[in-house]
Order: structure tokens, then C-alpha cells, then sequence
């Protein structure tokens, strides 16, 4: 090599060098990074995040050292500058070189990969599992060993999504429920859908593992710091991918306790009230009004708010013989959903006043008007197999 | 191994009995559209496949406009999102199976029997039924956009169940027009295969050929290893879904993670070859431009089959986080990464070749250096996803589509569109509009990057992809996405009208060689390439 090809190519590579180190730190500095991953809030994620960099700089690196010889070449070895080619079209020790060179970097990045991905797969002797399970477009959530279980649906209103109101901060980050895990204990996930593939994903935590229906897998945490860590559906699973958030807050030790029990405590009085509310009998007008709400929180995301569905997609409800005729079909199908198709059952997510407003609800908002009541009772007694 | 070829060639011999025959064949050949439902030249056939190529690009491209119109701002403003699905999904199909695969088919049609001195493809018939059919597969799969319920909308790599259970009827016309895009890919490979084995000129031994032709050889086998198995992944799909059967789900016995793994045995090696014939066609553009012979041919070769090799054992890195058993993880990360050490020999061989070369930078060597460093930007981040545990960080997010459109965008496309502007002039007998060629480059270049390069930004910030809308934090990279998309999407225009002026056959006549540096046989012909080359076969020392 010329002392000139040498001098231009330590030049360029200085300079990128500095140039890549700085945009580097730099990125590394910010807390909330637009351009790189976070260091994120546990053990695993800060190993994850160093193994992230250590790729990236080893990658710049070969690149720079890569494109610096290559323009060397197209600045010097131009034919306009009067170059004469060179007729060298083979060197077996060059080419076993650039064959072995590689090889040795792999393994070095191999080593810490293998170890970090060993401590990731590593859930065994967890403080305490929740089961999530994925299913169009939402996550549930369920304690094992207590007794809490509920459903976790995004947040943003449908105005702001429609550009009819402004975005808040946590714009489709956001939703009504969180899950809710203390901090300093190993945290086991159990991953499952009930329909198509999802995939439960926290950046903070380094954890992105996929629900795959009829079969459960495994993820852990150990959250250092307490905090509210966002995270969203990874895998398409249909119309509403983009609208399934994962919301985590993590709570001391303490206020964890506190906020479960109490949360223990709520649903326990709300099965209570479902039985007491079994008796008694509900008006038009609030059934349709609850019934409403409910409408648009769960159903109009397939059978649109106006009940037309999609055509060829999601059917119609208004008009449909489903919502205007046999009224026991319509409960059932409602509380237990439709095998072999995208309807699912909510008897697991709604209570039995929800599902009789809903189901009134259907029966007759858009001209349905059969002028149905669907009471409580009614429902329980489908659910029950009476 | 080109300049120790040296051809004695009929077409530039006197009088030769093929002549007359020759002229026999051209005088009764159909005219006007019949010439081109029945041809069966190789010419006529590859010329074809790249305008069928051309045009799906645009149809592939316009739909990639309407994803980057959406994602324009956060906010639903253009379509809704069920047929935003539709978009990626149909989009990702297109390219791959529409744009990237019949371009390179169209270049092996015109490019084998010329670069290895043979008379034509080999099964020529089957050759036209092989490109006939596509235009049916693609109008069915457009056609599906247009039923009650819409196309498919389940991404490209169509993931059971969403594309069993709960996918639309318009799932069967889906099916069916895979099955027709297999059929055809192999149908082109076998034509490939049987025309290299078969029809070499004497003395064009195994390590004489040019390396586009080994690329080929070497897809060929990839394409007739892993279309089979995508057709019974439709099929599987196709049956799951409307005939009770239960590959896929669980309920029944089935697994859906088991579709993903049929899948991507097929989507892997699909991914080299994409990328193969690209690697042959810069192996021949480069040491044009340099005016030294290719540096490392015999490990060009190695590297190529080591990769094809390679591709069929690294299939799972796209699953990782589908919940493999850790070893499982543990090999098919280590596999991948093997994968870096032939494609890192290709990358360091151009180098090589250029180095002490004597380097001009006409239009197809624009395109050639900047597949180099853009693919090799592509390679490395490919790299860094092979790598398991951050790969669950990078899954499924921009991080990938940058990833695999720096790969299949700046890489496959990049080669196609160099190759078209290396041998075009060969094929019509003139140079290109070189003026607008290198405005097609340089806006071509620029917006190329700003397009995906920031890809890799939102990505590790935490976008999903296949969303139609997004996170506040994400807004201001996806505006300059977009306005990449459009710009690119706009450039591609100007490579419309300098090929459009091509073919009306404007521009300077060329000499035979068409470059200073040009070695090979196809540029021993003269030019425009005459409609029967090779009829008697050249003699290759």
C-alpha cells in the first residue's frame, strides 16, 4: 500500500470514528432515546442494551474500515487520474485472512450473546406468576395464587385517533387498566392467546415473547426501579394490531401488597353485587345507556359503532337475524362466542349486567327496536345451562 | 477467468449455413401481440419478464405510497386499518413475488444462453408458459383487493391463524395465486438448470462461467429446494381454512408455531434468492469498471454455495421470540452468524477488485458501488439481529424493515436496476439517456436513505411494524420516511422514461463491447443483439 493510501484511509477513519463515538454517546446519554434502544429498567435489559452497543460499534467499525479502503480505492485508482489497473485477481493468504478474521469476531460476540441469552431463559423459581393472555385486541391479566384477574384494553379515545380531538402525551400508550408487578422480585409471565398469535412486548424489560393460542410460554423480570413502562403488541393479529398497548406500573414491595389486596377485596364485593343485582330488574333507558358504553368499549372495534360491521369481514348486527330474533342465541353467542370464527366469548370479561345491557343494547339501537329487555337474570341463566 | 477467454464467434464469421435458417425463423415469426403470447426466444421472454417486473414495481410501489401516506402523521387521515393490512400484505407479496423474483428470471432469460454461448434456453415452450402464467397470478391477487371483505390482510409472511380462522374468503384467491407464482418460479428454475448443465459451449468448463451464471445455477436449485414447500404451506392454509383440517391450530392437534416453521424453511432460502443472481450480477459490473479482472473468482463460487448451503439451517432466527426451547435459540443464532463469513468474502472480493483498478463511474457502476455499501449497511445489521437476546428487542419492529429493505431495496433492486443499465445497451443497440440515468441515481440514492435509514431509528425506539398509526415520540423520523417514500417513489419515474426511451431505441449506437472494459461472451455478439445468437456454438479457450 502507498503512504498516500495510507494517509487518506487513517484520516477517514479517525474521523468517522469521532463521528460515529460522539453521535454514539450522545445517544446513549438522553433518557427517553428517539434513535437507540433504552437501557430499559432491569438487569437483563442493561445487559441486552451493553450487547446492543457492543454489536453496533463492532458493525460501524468493519463498516468504516470496509467503505474507507473501498472510496480510497474510487479517490486514487481512477482512471481519470491516470491510474493503470493492476492485473492481481487472487492471494489465498488474503483470502484466508478475510475468512478467519470474521470468524474469530463471531465468536467473540458469540460468548456474551450465549450468556445473556441464558440468564433470559432462565424463569425458574419466580416470586410470583400472572398469566397473560392475548386476544383481539387486548390483554388479560390473571394473578396466580391470588384472586385477581381482569382485562386491560386501550385507553385513548377514538376522537383522538380520528384527529377529531388532540393527541395526549401517551397517545395509543396508554390504557384503562395496567398491569401492576412489584419491584425486586423475579416476575414470571405465562403467555397464551385465545385467538391468533399476539406478542406481549416491554422495551423497558427487554422481554418480547409471542402468544401463541393453545400453548403457553415463558418470560421473567426483576424490575429495579419503580416506574410506568409502555409497550405495544409485536405481532400483527388483525384489524387493530396498533391499538393493543401493554401498560406495566411497578410498585415497591409494600404498595404492591397494598394494591392487590385491595384489588382482592373489589372483586370479591363486585361478585357479591352481581349476585345481589340478580334480582333485580333494570329500565330501558339505563340498560341502553350502559349498554351503549359497553357496545363501543368492546364490541364496536368489529361490528363498527353504527353496527354494520365490515362487510365480508366482521358482519352486520343491525338488522341481522343474530340481534333480531332468537334472543337465547343471541346470550349465547355473546357469553361464549363462535368456534371456528373471530368471535369471542365475553362472558370472561364482562358481568352479567354488562352482557344483559349489551345484549339490549344490540337488540335494539339501529332500528333493531324488537323492544327485547335482556335482564341479568336472563343471562346467568344462559350461563348457567339453564 | 473472462481474459483468458477467448471466442471464435459464427455471428462475426462469413457465410455459415445457420444464416439462412436463421433468416427462415425471423420471416415467419408472428407479428404485432401474437409475437409475444407465443414467443419462445429467450429474448423476447426475458424482455417479458423485466417489463412485468417494471410494472409490478410501480403497483407494488404505488401501494407502498398509500402505507407511507398513513404514516404521513400519527392520527388514522387516509385509509382505514384493515386496509392498511391489505396494503403491507399485498405490497410485500408483489415485490417478492412479482417485482424482485421475475426481474431476475427476465435477466437470466437474456443473459445465460448469451454469457455461456447457447442458442437459446433450453425447454423454450415451457419458458413461455412460465412467464403467461404470472400475469393470471397477479390479476387474481389484485382482484382480491376488490371482493367483499377485502384482500389479504395478513402480512406477507401470512400467519396461521390470522390467515385461517380469521382471515376473509378472499384467502382462497390468495392461495391460488401463490400456487401459480410457484409454479411459474419453478418452472423458470428448471429451464435455468437444464440450460446451464446442458448448453455450455465447448470449452465454457464449470470455472470458466461468469459468475451471474453460477449466481443462477446456484438459485435455481434454491427455487426448485423451497417453492414446493411454500405451495404446501397455501395448501395447508387453504385446507385449515375451509375444509376442517387442523395443521394449525391447536384445538385440533395442530400448532400454529408449526406454520412458522414451514414458512420460513421456505422464506429463508427465499431471502438468498433474492439476493444471489444480485451478488453475480456485481461480480460481472465491477471488474468492468475497474478494468482488472474479478479478485477471488474461485471463492466467489465457494462463498455463493456456502451461502445457499447456509440458508437452509437458519430458517428459526426469524422465531426467536416464538418460545424456542434455548438451544434450539443457541444454534440457530450461531448458524446465522456463520452466514456473515461468505457474505463478508463477496464484499471484501469487490473491494479487492477495485483496489489498484483503474476505476470509471458510468451509471451501471454508480449503482454497483452503492449496492455495495448499502447492502453491506444491510448485511450488518442483519448481523446484529442474528444476535438472540437483542434480536427480542429488534423483532418485529422498523429495526427489520430497515433491515430487510436496505437488503432487498438498496441490495436487490439496486443490482436489478444495474444490470438493466449494463446490458441494455447490448439488447437495443444504444446507449441509454445517460443524462437522466444519473438523475435516477443520484435522486434514487439520496431519497433511498432518507427513506429507511431513519427506519433504524424508530425501530430501536420502540416502533411495531405493520401499524397504521403510532406513538407520539415516533412522529417527527415517520414524516421524513415518508416524504424518503414519496421522493423515491418519484424518482423511480425518471427510470420509467429513460427505459421507455430505450426501448423506442433513441440514443447513440454502440459499439459490440458497449464498455472499455466488458469481458465475456455476450459482448462478442454484435449490437443490438440479433434475435438468434449462437446458433452454432463458439469455441471457449
Amino acid at each position: 500500500m502507498k503512504r498516500l493510501e495510507i494517509r487518506i484511509l487513517k484520516a477517514w477513519t479517525t474521523l468517522m470514528l469521532l463521528l460515529t463515538g460522539s453521535a454514539a454517546v450522545a445517544a446513549a446519554n438522553s433518557e427517553v432515546s428517539s434513535l437507540n434502544l433504552r437501557r430499559g429498567a432491569t438487569e437483563i435489559s442493561g445487559q441486552v442494551y451493553d450487547l446492543h452497543m457492543l454489536m453496533f460499534s463492532i458493525c460501524v467499525g468493519i463498516a468504516v474500515i470496509v467503505f474507507g479502503i473501498m472510496f480510497v480505492s474510487m479517490y486514487l485508482h481512477r482512471k481519470s487520474r491516470g491510474a493503470k489497473p493492476a492485473n492481481f485477481h487472487e492471494s489465498v493468504k488474503v483470502e484466508i485472512a478475510w475468512t478467519v478474521a470474521p470468524f474469530l469476531i463471531l465468536i467473540f460476540m458469540a460468548v456474551p450473546a450465549a450468556k445473556t441469552l441464558i440468564a433470559m431463559e432462565d424463569a425458574s423459581e419466580p416470586d410470583l406468576t400472572v398469566v397473560v393472555t392475548g386476544s383481539q385486541w387486548k390483554w388479560h391479566y390473571k394473578y396466580m395464587d391470588r384472586d385477581v384477574e381482569y382485562y386491560s384494553l386501550l385507553a385513548t379515545q377514538r376522537e383522538q385517533i380520528s384527529n377529531r380531538f388532540d393527541k395526549g402525551e401517551n397517545y395509543l400508550l396508554e390504557v384503562d387498566r395496567p398491569l401492576v408487578i412489584p419491584t425486586g422480585k423475579k416476575v414470571r409471565f405465562l403467555i397464551t392467546s385465545d385467538d391468533v398469535i399476539h406478542s406481549w412486548w416491554v422495551p423497558d424489560f427487554a422481554v418480547k415473547k409471542d402468544a401463541n393460542p393453545g400453548f403457553i410460554n415463558e418470560a421473567w423480570t426483576r424490575v429495579k426501579e419503580p416506574g410506568v413502562y409502555r409497550g405495544q403488541c409485536a405481532e400483527l393479529c388483525g384489524k387493530d394490531h396498533g391499538f393493543m398497548p401493554v401498560v406495566v406500573i411497578a410498585k415497591e414491595p409494600k404498595a404492591y401488597e397494598a394494591w392487590v389486596s385491595e384489588q382482592e377485596a373489589m372483586q370479591q364485593k363486585a361478585r357479591e353485587e352481581e349476585q345481589r343485582l340478580m334480582a333485580m330488574s333494570m329500565s330501558m333507558d339505563e340498560l341502553m345507556t350502559e349498554g351503549e358504553r359497553v357496545y363501543n368499549a368492546t364490541c364496536a372495534a368489529c361490528h363498527m359503532p353504527n353496527g354494520e360491521g365490515l362487510p365480508g369481514v366482521f358482519p352486520a348486527l343491525k338488522g341481522s337475524a343474530i340481534a333480531t330474533q332468537d334472543q337465547l342465541a343471541h346470550i349465547d353467542i355473546v357469553l361464549n362466542g363462535k368456534t371456528g370464527t373471530a368471535m369471542q366469548g365475553f362472558g370472561k370479561m364482562l358481568s352479567l349486567k354488562e352482557l344483559a345491557a349489551v345484549i339490549t343494547y344490540e337488540r335494539n339501537a339501529w332500528g333493531n327496536n324488537t323492544g327485547d329487555l335482556v335482564q341479568a337474570a336472563d343471562v346467568n341463566a344462559v350461563a348457567s345451562g339453564e | 477467468m473472462s481474459k483468458a477467454t477467448e471466442i471464435i464467434s459464427p455471428e462475426h464469421g462469413a457465410a455459415d449455413p445457420h444464416d439462412t435458417h436463421d433468416g427462415h425463423h425471423d420471416h415467419h415469426a408472428p407479428s404485432g401481440i401474437m409475437r409475444w403470447v407465443l414467443t419462445t426466444n429467450h429474448k423476447d421472454i426475458g424482455t417479458l419478464y423485466l417489463w412485468f417486473a417494471f410494472i409490478m414495481f410501480l403497483v407494488g410501489g404505488a401501494m407502498a405510497m398509500v402505507i407511507r401516506a398513513e404514516l404521513f402523521q400519527p392520527g388514522l387521515q387516509i385509509v382505514e386499518p384493515n386496509f392498511f393490512n391489505q396494503m403491507t400484505t399485498v405490497h410485500g407479496l408483489i415485490m417478492v413475488f412479482g417485482a424482485v423474483m421475475p426481474a431476475f428470471t427476465g435477466l437470466a432469460n437474456w443473459l445465460v444462453p448469451m454469457m455461456i454461448g447457447a442458442p437459446d434456453m433450453a425447454l423454450p415452450r415451457m419458458n413461455n408458459w412460465s412467464f403467461w402464467i404470472l400475469p393470471f397470478a397477479f390479476t387474481i391477487l389484485l382482484a382480491s383487493l376488490f371482493v367483499e371483505g377485502g384482500g389479504p390482510a395478513f402480512g406477507w409472511t401470512f400467519y396461521a391463524p390470522l390467515s385461517t380462522t380469521y382471515s376473509g374468503d378472499s384467502t382462497a384467491l390468495f392461495v391460488f395465486s401463490v400456487h401459480i407464482m410457484g409454479i411459474s418460479s419453478i418452472m423458470g428454475a428448471i429451464n435455468v438448470i437444464v440450460t446451464i448443465v446442458n448448453m455450455r459451449a465447448p470449452g465454457m468448463t464449470w470455472m470458466k462461467m461468469p459468475l451471474f451464471v453460477w449466481t443462477w445455477l446456484i438459485t435455481a436449485f434454491l427455487l426448485i429446494a423451497v417453492m414446493p414447500v411454500l405451495a404446501g404451506a397455501v395448501t395447508m392454509v387453504l385446507t385449515d381454512k375451509f375444509f376442517g383440517t387442523s395443521f394449525f391450530d391447536a384445538a385440533g392437534g395442530g400448532d400454529p408455531v408449526m406454520f412458522q416453521h414451514i414458512f420460513w424453511f421456505f422464506g429463508h432460502p427465499e431471502v438468498y434468492i433474492m439476493i444471489l443472481p444480485a451478488f453475480g450480477i456485481i461480480s460481472q459490473i465491477v471488474p468492468t469498471f475497474a478494468r482488472k479482472p474479478l479478485f477471488g473468482y474461485a471463492s466467489m463460487v465457494y462463498a455463493t454455495a456456502s451461502i445457499a448451503l447456509l440458508s437452509f439451517i437458519v430458517w428459526a432466527h426469524h422465531m426467536f421470540t416464538t418460545g424456542m426451547p434455548v438451544a434450539a435459540e443457541m444454534f440457530f443464532m450461531f448458524a446465522t452468524m456463520l452466514i456473515s463469513v461468505p457474505t463478508g468474502v463477496k464484499v471484501f472480493n469487490w473491494v479487492a477488485t477495485m483496489w489498484r483498478g483503474s476505476m470509471t463511474f458510468e451509471v451501471p457502476m454508480l449503482f454497483a458501488l452503492a449496492f455495495i455499501v448499502l447492502f453491506t449497511i444491510g448485511g450488518l445489521s442483519g448481523l446484529m439481529l442474528a444476535i438472540t437476546p437483542v434480536d427480542f428487542q429488534y423483532h418485529d419492529t422498523y429495526f427489520v424493515v430497515a433491515h430487510f429493505h436496505y437488503v432487498l431495496v438498496t441490495g436487490a433492486i439496486f443490482s436489478i436496476m444495474a444490470a438493466v443499465y449494463y446490458w441494455i445497451p447490448k439488447w437495443t443497440g444504444r446507449m441509454f439517456d445517460v443524462t437522466l440515468a444519473k438523475w435516477h441515481f443520484w435522486c434514487s440514492l439520496i431519497s433511498v436513505n432518507v427513506l429507511f435509514f431513519p427506519m433504524h431509528f424508530v425501530g430501536l425506539a420502540g416502533m411495531p411494524r405493520r401499524i397504521p398509526d403510532y406513538a407520539l415520540q415516533f412522529a417527527d423520523f415517520n414524516k421524513w420516511i415518508s416524504l424518503g417514500g414519496f421522493a423515491f417513489g418519484l424518482s423511480q419515474l425518471i427510470f420509467l422514461v429513460v427505459m421507455i426511451k430505450a426501448c423506442r431505441k433513441q440514443g447513440e449506437p454502440v459499439s459490440d463491447r458497449v464498455w472499455e472494459g466488458a469481458e465475456g461472451l455476450e459482448w462478442e455478439i454484435p449490437s443490438p443483439a440479433p434475435y438468434h445468437t449462437f446458433e452454432t456454438p463458439p469455441v471457449v479457450k
